[in-house]
């Protein structure tokens, strides 16, 4: 390309063709529909510009009016349709997080101003992500003071990390290289240098980098775990004889009934606020009143380690209560 | 001194009105410059990131709260409105006076917030930051916006009231002046959605106080309740900064072309079609905030469906100038100069509704670019255009058409070398509102920053040759374009009570192009 810049940065997702065409399509809808209004504007100034003998416009007749009216409202609203659901198809797949059985789950804490990683291995990252090309990672975000949005220009993706809820985005990265990730939410006097970057790496030179990880923090499952029976969790949630309260075991990713009749999906925010808030969603067949909040008693670190617990247990046999 | 600040006469609060709001204005344009010269290099060198920060917030807040949303309504609306109805003023004019002076208040009280050391929150006061964790003037700056609210509330109910009641004896609806039906929705808008924005500005300045848990996740609150209130109001704020602009077009356009408006009806059905729309696709400032995919969804389907009349208008303004007898004057370049800007504005706002798309260009330099076009290309553009349409009836002298000329088409290159760079930053991938970026973004920074030096010029030499034909100017005549609204049946600038005879005055097609008198004046080089 001879132009001194490049229009979008080069595609690195399994999902990023698919926007870029949409992209293309729709500015070269708008750029020829601009041209044209500019063109035949200049067209008319033209020919009907203001000259003796062409003092006085000519008019046009009321049924010519009604009909290129209507006919313009029918086009344009066909074109837009289509323009409408091209972008909404797409958008769907960016929003379907994949459940491969070996995507990589990563915790990400964002605050004022600086990014932070954990891998599902317990491994702590700042600033810097390290991913395998090709395989699915899930992000599953958290902000610990204001609302910050997780943006990497390359993948196409942006997802905003608001606290007090746990969000979940995902991406398949394509080439290994290095990534900017910005945070593109105003979140205060640094805003601009909360920066980092996306390393995705061949998978057996993450494989390697994974393993050559010195950390002793223990995985972050068995990290949640701990923290489970600290907190003395499975004094409800493992004994089923009194049916105080749901087991957790095969949970995560289903869709829970609720009393109220009502159902929601067992995603990471419904385990999170179920925590901090368990009377938000109280399940079928369960009271209300009885669980206690944990508000105050887990930071944001913690819940993460919580929810990743019991994302663990999304394929193990559950006990019918 | 006295007479003007005890004023009922809507001339003259208007006149007021432009006088105040270019203040702001002018206020708003050296922020800009401030923070576009702060840009040209990537550090951030010329100010601290946090002046920057207040800097890009006092601007937005001034600029959209003080400048677009008034401008039009208040400075040409309370001026034309009772004219070109052939009414002796606005159905309240204490209340019109009030207005101004509740404005003010609120504009002193912003300005408080600036000197006693700023605002850091952007305009949208996005929360938990402006209600938790920001240490800038939150409370004094809302309190500000809450009162140019109040201001436009009661400008709206006085648009309406006089429309209803105050129409001169055979001046049906399907006769009023578009610009009087883009009053007119703008006025509903107005009217409806303010109030939202003053009760939510209020929880915010009360849960700064009181941590009552309204919008703060850490006391039970939702930062999306805030943004889904904040949009309610802010994009409906966006066609009530837009309309009086297409309000203004679609009087030029006709006069400059010598034809009655294509498709009349359609053009002020629109007016009110994007009126009740607008109220239904706040939703599209959130697609990527955490909404649910069903609302994602709806609200894209509606923001396509609010381009349709957006489309019908620009459509239609093509349509009158097509066999027409078009005189390129200073207003009738600013109109032209407004359709082909508000379609590139608003082809990257369907860029911006579509899904897929948006998630990638939101909170980027693309909706910077797609918004400052809508606004500054788009609505300045207009409010320019109709400032120099009805200066020869406002002060009654007419200025140099040259120098119109000149600076209209200076005005709109530097437009293009601000903006157009700022849509590729954003494809680009270069978040909004950063005091600081990378190198690689420089040159197009660079030459956003050359573009708005000469945007400068542009703003600055209307100042000059305007306020130079109050004492240079020819005396324009009652009607020098050869128009024909009921505000050119009276002199320049008109009496007290807007018409010496009431009775002499002739209603009849709003439009009557083929058959209106011939322009009085011929600018340089025209027929």
């Amino acid at each position: 390309m001879s132009l001194p810049f490049e229009l979008m940065p080069a595609a690195a997702s399994t999902t990023s063709d698919a926007v870029d065409l949409v992209a293309l399509l729709v500015f070269a809808i708008i750029g020829l529909v601009s041209l044209g209004v500019i063109v035949a504007m200049v067209w008319i100034v033209v020919r009907d510009r203001r000259r003796p003998g062409n003092l006085t416009g000519r008019g046009h007749h009321t049924a010519t009016i009604w009909r290129t009216e209507f006919l313009f409202c029918g086009l344009t609203g066909a074109v837009f349709l289509g323009l409408f659901t091209l972008g909404a198809v797409v958008f769907d797949g960016l929003a379907r997080v994949p459940a491969d059985a070996d995507a990589l789950d990563v915790s990400v804490t964002a605050k004022r101003w600086m990014w932070s990683f954990q891998h599902p291995g317990g491994r702590r990252e700042l600033s810097q992500l390290h991913v395998p090309a090709g395989r699915a990672v899930r992000l599953h975000l958290a902000s610990e003071d204001v609302i910050h949005s997780f943006y990497v220009p390359a993948f196409r993706l942006k997802q905003d990390v608001v606290p007090g809820w746990q969000r979940t985005a995902w991406f398949r990265a394509t080439a290994p290289g290095t990534y900017a990730l910005a945070c593109a939410e105003y979140c205060g006097t640094e805003h601009a240098l909360m920066r980092a970057e996306v390393v995705v790496m061949p998978p057996h030179v993450y494989d390697h980098w994974l393993a050559q990880g010195d950390d002793e923090r223990p995985p972050l499952v068995a990290a949640g775990r701990a923290l489970f029976e600290r907190l003395d969790c499975g004094a409800c949630h493992e004994s089923h004889q009194r049916r105080r309260a749901p087991p957790l075991e095969g949970l995560y990713g289903r869709t829970v009934a609720l009393r109220d009749g009502g159902s929601v999906l067992a995603d990471d925010d419904y385990i999170r606020r179920s925590i901090l808030r368990p009377d938000a969603d109280i399940v079928a067949d369960y009271q209300s009143g009885v669980m206690p909040t944990y508000a105050g008693l887990v930071d944001d670190d913690e819940l993460l380690l919580l929810v990743a617990y019991v994302r663990s247990l999304a394929a193990a046999e559950g006990v019918s209560p | 001194m006295k007479s003007w600040l005890t004023t009922t006469d809507h001339k003259r609060i208007a006149l007021l009105y432009l006088g105040t709001m270019t203040l702001f204005f002018t206020l708003g344009g050296l922020l800009a410059t401030v923070l576009r010269v702060e840009l040209a290099t990537p550090a951030s060198d010329l100010v601290a990131a946090d002046t920057y920060n207040r800097l890009f917030t006092l601007h937005g807040v001034i600029m959209v709260f003080f400048f677009l949303i008034p401008s039009i309504p208040t400075f040409l609306g309370n001026y034309l409105l009772p004219l070109m109805l052939g009414a002796p003023d606005l159905a309240f004019p204490r209340l019109n006076l009030a207005s101004w002076y509740v404005f003010v208040a609120g504009g002193l009280l912003t300005l408080t917030a600036m000197i006693a050391g700023g605002l850091d929150t952007g305009w949208t006061f996005y929360t938990p930051y402006s209600t938790v964790f920001s240490d800038s003037h939150v409370v004094l700056a809302v309190l500000g916006v809450f009162l140019a609210g109040l201001s436009s509330v009661f400008t709206g109910i006085n648009f309406i009231v006089t429309i209803h009641r105050l129409r001169a004896p055979g001046l049906t609806w399907l006769r009023l002046p578009l610009f009087v039906w883009s009053l007119y929705a703008t006025s509903l808008i107005l009217v409806l959605a303010t109030p939202v924005l003053a009760m939510t500005l209020l929880l915010v300045a009360i849960e700064r106080g009181l941590q009552i848990g309204i919008f703060d996740p850490a006391t039970g609150g939702s930062p999306l309740l805030f943004q889904h209130f904040f949009w309610f109001y802010s994009h409906p704020a966006v066609y009530i900064m837009i309309l009086p602009g297409m309000g203004v077009i679609s009087e030029v356009i006709p006069c400059f072309s010598r034809n009655r408006p294509f498709g009349y009806a359609f053009v002020a059905a629109s007016s009110l079609a994007i009126a009740v729309f607008g109220f239904l696709v706040w939703g599209h400032h959130m697609f990527v905030a955490g909404q649910s995919y069903f609302a994602s969804v709806v609200f894209s389907f509606l923001s396509f469906a609010v381009a349709v009349p957006s489309g019908v208008k620009v459509f239609s303004w093509l349509g009158t100038m097509h066999r027409g007898a078009i005189w390129l004057t200073t207003p009738m370049i600013y109109a032209l100069g407004f359709i082909a800007l508000f379609t590139v504005g608003g082809g990257t706002g369907l860029a911006l509704a579509t899904l897929a798309l948006d998630v990638h260009l939101h909170d980027t330099y693309f909706v910077v670019a797609h918004f400052h076009t809508i606004m500054v290309g788009g609505m300045l553009m207009a409010y320019l255009g109709g400032l120099h349409f009805w200066w020869p009836k406002i002060s009654g002298r007419l200025y140099s058409e040259r120098w119109g000329r000149i600076a209209a088409y200076i005005l709109l290159v530097g437009f293009l070398l601000t903006f157009l760079p700022q849509f590729i930053l954003g494809t680009q991938g270069l978040p909004r509102r950063t005091a600081s970026y990378p190198p690689e973004y420089q040159f197009l920074q660079g030459l956003s920053s050359a573009g708005a030096t000469i945007l400068a010029v542009g703003y600055v030499l209307p100042a000059i040759y305007l306020l130079a034909s109050l004492v240079r100017g020819r005396p324009a005549g009652d009607n020098p374009w050869g128009a024909t609204g009921l505000e050119w049946q009276t002199t320049s600038p008109p009496p007290p009570h807007n018409f010496l005879d009431q009775g002499t005055l002739v209603v009849g097609d709003p439009y009557d192009y083929p058959n209106a008198p011939q322009p009085t004046i011929a600018g340089a080089g025209d027929v």
